[in-house]
Protein backbone atom coordinates (compact mmCIF):
# COMPACT_ATOMS: atom_id res chain seq x y z
CA UNK A 1 0.00 0.00 0.00
CA UNK A 2 2.79 2.40 0.92
CA UNK A 3 4.50 1.55 -2.39
CA UNK A 4 1.33 2.42 -4.33
CA UNK A 5 1.07 5.80 -2.60
CA UNK A 6 4.73 6.57 -3.26
CA UNK A 7 4.44 5.43 -6.90
CA UNK A 8 1.47 7.72 -7.49
CA UNK A 9 3.30 10.74 -6.03
CA UNK A 10 6.41 9.91 -8.06
CA UNK A 11 4.26 9.59 -11.17
CA UNK A 12 2.60 12.97 -10.65
CA UNK A 13 5.64 14.97 -9.55
CA UNK A 14 8.56 13.10 -11.16
CA UNK A 15 10.37 16.33 -12.07
CA UNK A 16 9.71 18.15 -8.83
CA UNK A 17 10.84 15.56 -6.29
CA UNK A 18 14.27 16.44 -4.92
CA UNK A 19 14.81 13.36 -2.77
CA UNK A 20 12.96 10.34 -1.39
CA UNK A 21 13.92 8.73 1.91
CA UNK A 22 12.14 5.53 2.92
CA UNK A 23 12.82 5.35 6.64
CA UNK A 24 10.69 2.23 7.02
CA UNK A 25 7.80 0.55 5.21
CA UNK A 26 5.25 3.02 6.62
CA UNK A 27 7.36 6.17 7.09
CA UNK A 28 8.42 8.00 3.91
CA UNK A 29 10.03 11.45 3.60
CA UNK A 30 9.94 13.35 0.28
CA UNK A 31 11.83 16.59 -0.31
CA UNK A 32 10.32 19.38 -2.42
CA UNK A 33 11.15 22.95 -3.27
CA UNK A 34 9.08 25.41 -1.19
CA UNK A 35 7.34 26.83 -4.26
CA UNK A 36 5.90 23.40 -5.14
CA UNK A 37 4.44 22.74 -1.68
CA UNK A 38 0.87 24.10 -2.27
CA UNK A 39 0.49 22.03 -5.43
CA UNK A 40 1.75 18.84 -3.77
CA UNK A 41 -0.31 19.43 -0.61
CA UNK A 42 -3.42 20.00 -2.71
CA UNK A 43 -2.82 16.76 -4.63
CA UNK A 44 -2.20 14.69 -1.49
CA UNK A 45 -5.26 16.11 0.28
CA UNK A 46 -7.81 16.41 -2.54
CA UNK A 47 -6.84 13.64 -4.95
CA UNK A 48 -5.31 11.03 -2.66
CA UNK A 49 -7.33 11.51 0.54
CA UNK A 50 -4.34 12.20 2.77
CA UNK A 51 -5.00 13.68 6.21
CA UNK A 52 -2.68 16.44 7.41
CA UNK A 53 -1.76 15.09 10.86
CA UNK A 54 0.43 18.08 11.66
CA UNK A 55 3.46 20.01 10.43
CA UNK A 56 6.79 20.30 12.22
CA UNK A 57 9.03 23.35 11.94
CA UNK A 58 12.73 22.98 12.78
CA UNK A 59 15.48 25.57 13.00
CA UNK A 60 18.49 23.79 11.43
CA UNK A 61 20.65 26.90 12.05
CA UNK A 62 21.16 27.48 8.31
CA UNK A 63 17.52 27.07 7.28
CA UNK A 64 14.06 26.64 8.64
CA UNK A 65 12.89 23.15 7.74
CA UNK A 66 9.17 22.38 7.49
CA UNK A 67 7.73 18.87 7.45
CA UNK A 68 4.09 18.36 6.45
CA UNK A 69 3.07 14.98 7.86
CA UNK A 70 0.29 13.38 5.81
CA UNK A 71 -1.37 10.28 7.18
CA UNK A 72 -2.87 7.76 4.76
CA UNK A 73 -5.05 6.00 7.27
CA UNK A 74 -6.17 3.00 5.26
CA UNK A 75 -2.56 1.78 5.04
CA UNK A 76 -1.06 3.39 8.17
CA UNK A 77 1.51 5.20 6.02
CA UNK A 78 2.88 8.64 6.86
CA UNK A 79 4.27 10.69 3.98
CA UNK A 80 6.25 13.67 5.29
CA UNK A 81 6.85 16.44 2.75
CA UNK A 82 10.10 18.19 3.60
CA UNK A 83 11.07 21.66 2.44
CA UNK A 84 13.82 24.11 3.41
CA UNK A 85 13.29 27.85 3.50
CA UNK A 86 15.72 30.71 3.97
CA UNK A 87 16.25 31.56 7.65
CA UNK A 88 16.85 35.27 6.96
CA UNK A 89 13.48 35.64 5.31
CA UNK A 90 11.43 32.56 6.22
CA UNK A 91 8.40 32.67 3.96
CA UNK A 92 6.17 30.07 2.36
CA UNK A 93 2.70 29.91 0.85
CA UNK A 94 0.00 28.99 3.38
CA UNK A 95 -1.85 25.69 2.89
CA UNK A 96 -4.80 26.78 5.07
CA UNK A 97 -6.82 27.85 1.98
CA UNK A 98 -6.52 24.18 0.88
CA UNK A 99 -6.88 22.48 4.29
CA UNK A 100 -8.89 24.29 6.96
CA UNK A 101 -7.26 22.16 9.66
CA UNK A 102 -3.85 23.74 8.93
CA UNK A 103 -4.89 27.10 10.37
CA UNK A 104 -3.69 26.53 13.95
CA UNK A 105 -0.65 24.53 12.82
CA UNK A 106 0.60 27.47 10.73
CA UNK A 107 -0.28 30.06 13.35
CA UNK A 108 1.75 28.13 15.93
CA UNK A 109 4.77 27.81 13.61
CA UNK A 110 4.46 31.51 12.79
CA UNK A 111 4.79 32.61 16.41
CA UNK A 112 7.28 29.97 17.60
CA UNK A 113 9.66 30.01 14.60
CA UNK A 114 8.82 33.26 12.83
CA UNK A 115 7.70 31.71 9.54
CA UNK A 116 5.53 33.99 7.43
CA UNK A 117 2.75 32.04 5.75
CA UNK A 118 1.66 34.03 2.70
CA UNK A 119 -2.11 34.33 2.18
CA UNK A 120 -2.98 32.79 5.55
CA UNK A 121 -6.51 34.02 6.39
CA UNK A 122 -5.81 34.73 10.07
CA UNK A 123 -2.11 34.78 10.91
CA UNK A 124 -2.23 35.94 14.52
CA UNK A 125 -0.78 34.44 17.69
CA UNK A 126 -2.15 31.14 18.95
CA UNK A 127 -0.38 30.18 22.17
CA UNK A 128 1.96 33.00 23.20
CA UNK A 129 0.58 35.79 25.40
CA UNK A 130 -0.23 39.22 23.96
CA UNK A 131 2.66 40.90 25.79
CA UNK A 132 5.29 38.51 24.39
CA UNK A 133 7.94 40.67 22.60
CA UNK A 134 7.79 41.01 18.81
CA UNK A 135 10.38 39.11 16.73
CA UNK A 136 11.32 36.84 19.62
CA UNK A 137 10.82 33.23 18.51
CA UNK A 138 11.08 30.60 21.27
CA UNK A 139 11.99 27.65 19.02
CA UNK A 140 14.77 29.46 17.13
CA UNK A 141 18.39 28.56 17.93
CA UNK A 142 20.34 31.77 18.33
CA UNK B 1 -32.10 41.78 16.03
CA UNK B 2 -29.00 43.05 17.85
CA UNK B 3 -25.91 40.86 17.92
CA UNK B 4 -24.35 40.07 21.28
CA UNK B 5 -21.07 38.53 22.33
CA UNK B 6 -21.27 35.89 25.06
CA UNK B 7 -17.85 35.16 26.57
CA UNK B 8 -17.29 31.63 27.87
CA UNK B 9 -13.98 31.52 29.73
CA UNK B 10 -11.02 31.95 30.02
CA UNK B 11 -11.98 29.82 33.00
CA UNK B 12 -14.80 27.69 31.72
CA UNK B 13 -17.60 27.73 34.30
CA UNK B 14 -18.20 23.98 33.93
CA UNK B 15 -15.00 22.45 32.65
CA UNK B 16 -12.55 24.34 34.89
CA UNK B 17 -10.45 24.66 31.78
CA UNK B 18 -8.46 27.71 30.72
CA UNK B 19 -9.76 28.23 27.22
CA UNK B 20 -11.75 31.15 25.92
CA UNK B 21 -14.77 30.72 23.63
CA UNK B 22 -16.30 33.92 22.28
CA UNK B 23 -19.82 33.27 21.01
CA UNK B 24 -21.36 35.88 18.71
CA UNK B 25 -25.12 35.41 19.04
CA UNK B 26 -28.30 36.85 17.61
CA UNK B 27 -31.11 36.03 19.98
CA UNK B 28 -30.56 32.37 20.82
CA UNK B 29 -28.65 31.51 17.66
CA UNK B 30 -24.85 31.26 17.54
CA UNK B 31 -23.51 33.09 14.47
CA UNK B 32 -19.78 32.86 15.03
CA UNK B 33 -17.34 31.21 17.40
CA UNK B 34 -13.87 32.48 18.16
CA UNK B 35 -11.49 30.31 20.19
CA UNK B 36 -8.55 31.69 22.15
CA UNK B 37 -6.06 29.40 23.85
CA UNK B 38 -2.54 29.37 25.24
CA UNK B 39 -3.43 29.99 28.89
CA UNK B 40 -1.86 26.68 29.77
CA UNK B 41 1.11 26.74 27.35
CA UNK B 42 4.12 25.32 29.17
CA UNK B 43 6.65 25.13 26.34
CA UNK B 44 7.09 21.34 26.65
CA UNK B 45 8.59 21.01 23.14
CA UNK B 46 11.28 23.51 24.08
CA UNK B 47 11.93 21.87 27.47
CA UNK B 48 12.29 18.48 25.71
CA UNK B 49 15.36 19.78 23.85
CA UNK B 50 17.18 20.09 27.16
CA UNK B 51 16.24 16.63 28.53
CA UNK B 52 17.74 13.21 27.93
CA UNK B 53 15.55 10.69 26.07
CA UNK B 54 14.74 8.87 29.32
CA UNK B 55 13.61 12.16 30.87
CA UNK B 56 11.61 13.16 27.77
CA UNK B 57 9.25 10.22 28.32
CA UNK B 58 8.54 11.40 31.87
CA UNK B 59 8.17 14.96 30.58
CA UNK B 60 5.61 14.16 27.87
CA UNK B 61 3.64 12.13 30.42
CA UNK B 62 2.89 15.56 31.95
CA UNK B 63 1.34 16.94 28.74
CA UNK B 64 -2.02 15.64 29.92
CA UNK B 65 -3.33 14.59 33.28
CA UNK B 66 -6.20 12.43 32.04
CA UNK B 67 -4.67 10.49 29.19
CA UNK B 68 -1.25 10.55 30.81
CA UNK B 69 0.07 7.34 29.22
CA UNK B 70 -0.93 8.38 25.67
CA UNK B 71 2.01 10.68 25.13
CA UNK B 72 4.60 8.24 26.53
CA UNK B 73 3.27 5.49 24.20
CA UNK B 74 3.53 7.82 21.18
CA UNK B 75 6.97 8.87 22.40
CA UNK B 76 8.38 5.35 22.69
CA UNK B 77 6.81 4.49 19.32
CA UNK B 78 8.63 7.49 17.78
CA UNK B 79 11.98 6.61 19.35
CA UNK B 80 11.62 2.93 18.44
CA UNK B 81 10.80 3.97 14.84
CA UNK B 82 13.90 6.19 14.86
CA UNK B 83 16.25 3.53 16.21
CA UNK B 84 14.55 0.47 14.69
CA UNK B 85 14.06 -1.30 18.01
CA UNK B 86 12.11 -4.54 18.47
CA UNK B 87 10.14 -4.68 21.69
CA UNK B 88 9.74 -8.02 23.58
CA UNK B 89 6.25 -9.49 23.11
CA UNK B 90 5.34 -9.47 26.81
CA UNK B 91 5.96 -5.69 26.98
CA UNK B 92 3.58 -5.15 24.03
CA UNK B 93 0.69 -6.73 25.97
CA UNK B 94 1.47 -4.65 29.03
CA UNK B 95 1.49 -1.46 26.92
CA UNK B 96 -1.95 -2.24 25.49
CA UNK B 97 -3.40 -3.12 28.91
CA UNK B 98 -2.25 0.23 30.32
CA UNK B 99 -3.49 2.09 27.20
CA UNK B 100 -6.93 0.49 27.32
CA UNK B 101 -7.46 0.83 31.06
CA UNK B 102 -6.69 4.50 30.54
CA UNK B 103 -9.34 4.70 27.80
CA UNK B 104 -11.82 3.11 30.22
CA UNK B 105 -11.30 5.66 32.98
CA UNK B 106 -11.06 8.57 30.53
CA UNK B 107 -14.33 7.69 28.75
CA UNK B 108 -16.05 7.19 32.12
CA UNK B 109 -14.81 10.61 33.20
CA UNK B 110 -16.21 12.19 30.02
CA UNK B 111 -19.50 10.34 30.35
CA UNK B 112 -19.90 11.67 33.89
CA UNK B 113 -19.07 15.24 32.85
CA UNK B 114 -21.40 15.06 29.85
CA UNK B 115 -24.20 13.92 32.18
CA UNK B 116 -23.39 16.78 34.53
CA UNK B 117 -23.46 19.35 31.70
CA UNK B 118 -26.98 18.43 30.66
CA UNK B 119 -28.22 18.27 34.26
CA UNK B 120 -28.24 14.47 34.48
CA UNK B 121 -26.23 14.33 37.68
CA UNK B 122 -27.10 10.69 38.41
CA UNK B 123 -24.99 9.64 35.42
CA UNK B 124 -22.20 11.87 36.69
CA UNK B 125 -22.18 10.28 40.16
CA UNK B 126 -22.46 6.72 38.87
CA UNK B 127 -19.87 7.11 36.10
CA UNK B 128 -17.31 8.53 38.47
CA UNK B 129 -18.09 5.85 41.04
CA UNK B 130 -17.28 3.15 38.49
CA UNK B 131 -14.15 5.01 37.39
CA UNK B 132 -12.62 4.58 40.84
CA UNK B 133 -11.94 0.80 40.67
CA UNK B 134 -10.00 1.39 37.42
CA UNK B 135 -7.79 3.94 39.17
CA UNK B 136 -7.36 1.60 42.14
CA UNK B 137 -6.06 -1.11 39.80
CA UNK B 138 -3.66 1.41 38.28
CA UNK B 139 -2.39 2.24 41.74
CA UNK B 140 -1.97 -1.43 42.52
CA UNK B 141 0.00 -2.34 39.40
CA UNK B 142 1.91 0.89 38.72
CA UNK B 143 1.94 2.65 42.10
CA UNK B 144 0.02 5.67 40.80
CA UNK B 145 -3.58 6.60 39.93
CA UNK B 146 -2.25 8.85 37.18
CA UNK B 147 1.20 9.32 35.58
CA UNK B 148 1.98 5.62 35.70
CA UNK B 149 5.53 5.94 34.28
CA UNK B 150 5.18 2.50 32.69
CA UNK B 151 6.63 3.21 29.24
CA UNK B 152 10.30 3.16 28.31
CA UNK B 153 12.13 2.87 25.00
CA UNK B 154 12.35 -0.84 24.21
CA UNK B 155 9.69 -2.01 26.66
CA UNK B 156 7.98 -1.20 29.92
CA UNK B 157 9.32 -0.28 33.36
CA UNK B 158 7.28 -2.72 35.43
CA UNK B 159 5.91 -6.17 34.83
CA UNK B 160 2.31 -7.12 35.53
CA UNK B 161 2.76 -9.95 38.01
CA UNK B 162 0.68 -13.10 37.68
CA UNK B 163 -1.00 -12.46 41.05
CA UNK B 164 -2.17 -9.05 39.74
CA UNK B 165 -4.05 -10.64 36.84
CA UNK B 166 -7.13 -11.93 38.77
CA UNK B 167 -7.61 -8.44 40.27
CA UNK B 168 -7.59 -6.76 36.86
CA UNK B 169 -9.91 -9.42 35.48
CA UNK B 170 -12.34 -8.93 38.37
CA UNK B 171 -12.29 -5.16 37.89
CA UNK B 172 -13.12 -5.23 34.16
CA UNK B 173 -15.78 -7.91 34.74
CA UNK B 174 -17.27 -5.72 37.45
CA UNK B 175 -17.41 -2.85 34.99
CA UNK B 176 -19.53 -4.75 32.44
CA UNK B 177 -22.88 -4.53 34.28
CA UNK B 178 -22.19 -0.83 34.91
CA UNK B 179 -21.57 -0.31 31.18
CA UNK B 180 -24.82 -2.13 30.39
CA UNK B 181 -26.57 0.26 32.73
CA UNK B 182 -25.00 3.35 31.09
CA UNK B 183 -25.80 1.99 27.66
CA UNK B 184 -29.43 1.74 28.69
CA UNK B 185 -29.43 5.08 30.51
CA UNK B 186 -28.15 6.90 27.44
CA UNK B 187 -29.25 4.88 24.42
CA UNK B 188 -32.78 3.98 25.55
CA UNK B 189 -33.75 7.19 27.34
CA UNK B 190 -36.22 9.39 25.38
CA UNK B 191 -35.11 12.49 27.34
CA UNK B 192 -31.47 12.00 26.34
CA UNK B 193 -32.58 11.42 22.73
CA UNK B 194 -34.52 14.69 22.80
CA UNK B 195 -31.60 16.55 24.35
CA UNK B 196 -28.68 15.20 22.29
CA UNK B 197 -29.94 13.92 18.94
CA UNK B 198 -29.42 16.34 16.06
CA UNK B 199 -27.41 18.65 18.34
CA UNK B 200 -23.98 19.94 17.31
CA UNK B 201 -23.72 17.95 14.08
CA UNK B 202 -20.28 17.56 12.54
CA UNK B 203 -20.47 16.27 8.97
CA UNK B 204 -18.04 13.86 7.34
CA UNK B 205 -16.81 16.69 5.09
CA UNK B 206 -16.07 18.85 8.15
CA UNK B 207 -14.08 16.00 9.74
CA UNK B 208 -11.94 15.74 6.60
CA UNK B 209 -11.50 19.53 6.26
CA UNK B 210 -10.45 20.00 9.88
CA UNK B 211 -8.48 16.76 10.15
CA UNK B 212 -10.46 15.72 13.23
CA UNK B 213 -9.45 12.47 14.95
CA UNK B 214 -10.64 9.89 17.47
CA UNK B 215 -14.26 9.53 18.62
CA UNK B 216 -14.99 12.97 17.12
CA UNK B 217 -14.18 11.58 13.64
CA UNK B 218 -15.62 8.10 14.25
CA UNK B 219 -19.00 9.53 15.37
CA UNK B 220 -19.26 11.19 11.95
CA UNK B 221 -18.69 7.94 10.08
CA UNK B 222 -14.94 8.36 9.47
CA UNK B 223 -13.47 5.03 10.55
CA UNK B 224 -9.95 6.07 11.53
CA UNK B 225 -8.19 4.51 14.49
CA UNK B 226 -4.40 4.34 14.76
CA UNK B 227 -4.66 1.05 16.66
CA UNK B 228 -6.07 -0.63 13.52
CA UNK B 229 -4.57 1.57 10.76
CA UNK B 230 -0.94 1.68 11.90
CA UNK B 231 -0.76 -1.30 14.31
CA UNK B 232 1.55 -1.09 17.33
CA UNK B 233 1.79 -2.56 20.84
CA UNK B 234 -0.50 -5.65 21.13
CA UNK B 235 -3.44 -4.22 19.16
CA UNK B 236 -2.90 -6.46 16.09
CA UNK B 237 -2.51 -9.52 18.36
CA UNK B 238 -5.94 -9.52 20.03
CA UNK B 239 -9.51 -9.41 18.75
CA UNK B 240 -11.50 -6.13 18.79
CA UNK B 241 -13.51 -3.78 16.55
CA UNK B 242 -13.42 -0.09 15.59
CA UNK B 243 -16.69 1.60 16.65
CA UNK B 244 -18.32 4.13 14.32
CA UNK B 245 -21.62 5.99 14.11
CA UNK B 246 -22.94 7.96 11.15
CA UNK B 247 -24.88 10.90 12.59
CA UNK B 248 -22.05 13.15 13.83
CA UNK B 249 -24.18 14.69 16.62
CA UNK B 250 -23.47 14.75 20.35
CA UNK B 251 -25.54 11.59 20.81
CA UNK B 252 -23.38 9.70 18.30
CA UNK B 253 -20.22 10.82 20.10
CA UNK B 254 -21.62 9.52 23.39
CA UNK B 255 -22.59 6.18 21.79
CA UNK B 256 -19.12 5.77 20.25
CA UNK B 257 -17.43 6.27 23.61
CA UNK B 258 -19.79 3.93 25.48
CA UNK B 259 -19.41 1.14 22.92
CA UNK B 260 -15.65 1.66 22.77
CA UNK B 261 -15.39 0.79 26.45
CA UNK B 262 -16.69 -2.74 25.68
CA UNK B 263 -13.91 -3.07 23.09
CA UNK B 264 -11.32 -1.84 25.60
CA UNK B 265 -12.45 -4.56 28.02
CA UNK B 266 -12.11 -7.12 25.21
CA UNK B 267 -8.55 -5.93 24.54
CA UNK B 268 -7.59 -5.97 28.23
CA UNK B 269 -8.94 -9.53 28.64
CA UNK B 270 -7.26 -10.69 25.42
CA UNK B 271 -3.93 -9.28 26.60
CA UNK B 272 -4.29 -10.79 30.08
CA UNK B 273 -4.87 -14.22 28.54
CA UNK B 274 -1.68 -13.83 26.49
CA UNK B 275 0.30 -12.60 29.51
CA UNK B 276 -0.33 -15.95 31.17
CA UNK B 277 1.32 -17.72 28.21
CA UNK B 278 4.03 -15.29 27.08
CA UNK B 279 6.91 -14.92 29.50
CA UNK B 280 10.35 -13.49 29.05
CA UNK B 281 11.89 -10.06 29.03
CA UNK B 282 9.91 -6.82 29.27
CA UNK B 283 12.71 -4.54 28.12
CA UNK B 284 15.02 -4.59 25.08
CA UNK B 285 17.67 -2.70 27.13
CA UNK B 286 18.35 0.10 24.67
CA UNK B 287 21.69 1.81 25.26
CA UNK B 288 21.61 4.77 22.90
CA UNK B 289 19.54 6.56 20.25
CA UNK B 290 21.34 6.93 16.89
CA UNK B 291 21.05 10.02 14.65
CA UNK B 292 17.87 10.14 12.57
CA UNK B 293 14.18 10.95 12.74
CA UNK B 294 11.14 9.06 13.90
CA UNK B 295 7.36 9.34 14.03
CA UNK B 296 5.21 7.69 16.68
CA UNK B 297 1.46 7.64 17.13
CA UNK B 298 -1.02 6.34 19.65
CA UNK B 299 -4.80 6.28 19.64
CA UNK B 300 -5.46 8.19 22.86
CA UNK B 301 -9.01 8.27 24.33
CA UNK B 302 -9.51 11.56 22.43
CA UNK B 303 -7.87 10.47 19.18
CA UNK B 304 -4.50 10.28 17.48
CA UNK B 305 -1.47 11.57 19.39
CA UNK B 306 1.38 12.41 17.01
CA UNK B 307 5.04 12.72 18.01
CA UNK B 308 7.99 13.57 15.76
CA UNK B 309 11.53 13.35 17.09
CA UNK B 310 14.90 14.17 15.54
CA UNK B 311 18.19 13.01 16.98
CA UNK B 312 21.78 14.00 16.16
CA UNK B 313 23.19 11.02 18.05
CA UNK B 314 23.59 12.79 21.38
CA UNK B 315 21.46 11.85 24.40
CA UNK B 316 18.98 14.70 23.83
CA UNK B 317 16.56 15.39 20.97
CA UNK B 318 17.33 18.19 18.51
CA UNK B 319 13.61 18.73 17.95
CA UNK B 320 10.63 17.19 19.68
CA UNK B 321 7.18 17.84 18.21
CA UNK B 322 3.96 16.92 20.02
CA UNK B 323 0.48 17.14 18.56
CA UNK B 324 -2.38 16.22 20.86
CA UNK B 325 -5.80 15.15 19.51
CA UNK B 326 -7.73 18.11 20.97
CA UNK B 327 -5.56 20.40 18.83
CA UNK B 328 -7.36 19.02 15.77
CA UNK B 329 -10.76 18.46 17.43
CA UNK B 330 -11.41 21.75 19.25
CA UNK B 331 -11.49 23.87 16.02
CA UNK B 332 -14.32 21.66 14.69
CA UNK B 333 -16.58 23.52 17.13
CA UNK B 334 -16.58 26.32 14.56
CA UNK B 335 -18.82 24.01 12.53
CA UNK B 336 -20.72 22.10 15.19
CA UNK B 337 -21.55 25.02 17.53
CA UNK B 338 -22.26 27.69 14.89
CA UNK B 339 -25.87 27.59 13.73
CA UNK B 340 -27.05 25.97 16.96
CA UNK B 341 -28.50 27.63 20.04
CA UNK B 342 -26.63 29.02 23.03
CA UNK B 343 -28.13 26.35 25.28
CA UNK B 344 -26.66 23.62 23.06
CA UNK B 345 -23.23 25.26 22.91
CA UNK B 346 -21.98 23.97 26.29
CA UNK B 347 -22.66 20.29 25.62
CA UNK B 348 -21.42 20.60 22.02
CA UNK B 349 -18.16 22.20 23.16
CA UNK B 350 -17.78 19.37 25.65
CA UNK B 351 -18.63 16.65 23.12
CA UNK B 352 -15.14 16.57 21.58
CA UNK B 353 -13.91 15.79 25.11
CA UNK B 354 -11.37 18.62 25.25
CA UNK B 355 -8.34 17.60 27.25
CA UNK B 356 -7.64 19.33 30.53
CA UNK B 357 -5.07 18.78 33.23
CA UNK B 358 -6.04 17.30 36.55
CA UNK B 359 -2.80 18.07 38.25
CA UNK B 360 -4.16 19.95 41.24
CA UNK B 361 -2.59 18.94 44.53
CA UNK B 362 -3.92 18.72 48.06
CA UNK B 363 -2.84 21.29 50.66
CA UNK B 364 -2.41 19.92 54.18
CA UNK B 365 -2.27 22.30 57.15
CA UNK B 366 -0.87 21.13 60.45
CA UNK B 367 -3.13 22.71 63.10
CA UNK B 368 -0.52 22.68 65.86
CA UNK B 369 2.38 24.22 63.94
CA UNK B 370 0.37 25.96 61.22
CA UNK B 371 2.80 24.51 58.65
CA UNK B 372 1.29 24.25 55.16
CA UNK B 373 2.05 21.65 52.55
CA UNK B 374 4.00 18.41 52.61
CA UNK B 375 7.56 17.72 51.58
CA UNK B 376 8.27 15.46 48.62
CA UNK B 377 9.47 12.71 50.96
CA UNK B 378 6.28 12.89 53.04
CA UNK B 379 4.11 12.71 49.91
CA UNK B 380 5.99 9.66 48.66
CA UNK B 381 5.63 8.00 52.06
CA UNK B 382 1.86 8.68 52.15
CA UNK B 383 1.50 7.41 48.59
CA UNK B 384 3.42 4.21 49.31
CA UNK B 385 1.38 3.55 52.44
CA UNK B 386 -1.85 3.94 50.48
CA UNK B 387 -0.66 1.64 47.70
CA UNK B 388 0.18 -1.04 50.25
CA UNK B 389 -3.24 -0.60 51.86
CA UNK B 390 -4.99 -0.96 48.48
CA UNK B 391 -2.95 -4.06 47.67
CA UNK B 392 -3.98 -5.61 50.98
CA UNK B 393 -7.68 -4.75 50.50
CA UNK B 394 -7.72 -6.08 46.96
CA UNK B 395 -6.39 -9.56 47.61
CA UNK B 396 -8.43 -11.79 45.34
Amino acid sequence: MAEEILARIKDEFSKKILKVFEKSSRRIYIDFDAKDIPEVVSFLFREMGGRLATATGIDTRKNIEILYHFSFDSSGTIISLRTLIDKKNPEIESVTPIIKGAEWIEREMHELLGVNFRNHPNLKRLLLPEDWPERKYPLRRE
Amino acid sequence: MAKTIIPVGPYHPLQEEPEFFKLLVEGEKVLELEIELGYNHRGIEKIAESKSYDQVIFLVERVCGICSTSHPIASVNALEDLAGIRVPERALYIRSIIGEMERLHSHLLWLGLAGHFIGYNTVWMWAWKYREPVLDIFERITGNRQHYAMMKVGGVRRDIESDDIPGIWKMVDGLLPALDMFKGAVMDDPVIHARLKGVGILTKEDVVAYGAVGPTARASGVAIDVRKDDPYAAYPLVDWQVITQEEGDVFAKAVVRILEMYESIKIVKGCLDKLKLVGGEIDAKVKEIPPGEGIGRHEAPRGEVFHYVRSDGSNRPVRYKVRAPSYMNVPTNQKSVVGGTVSDATITLAAVDPCYCCTERVAVVDRKTGRKGLTGQELIKLSQEKTLRIKKEMVV
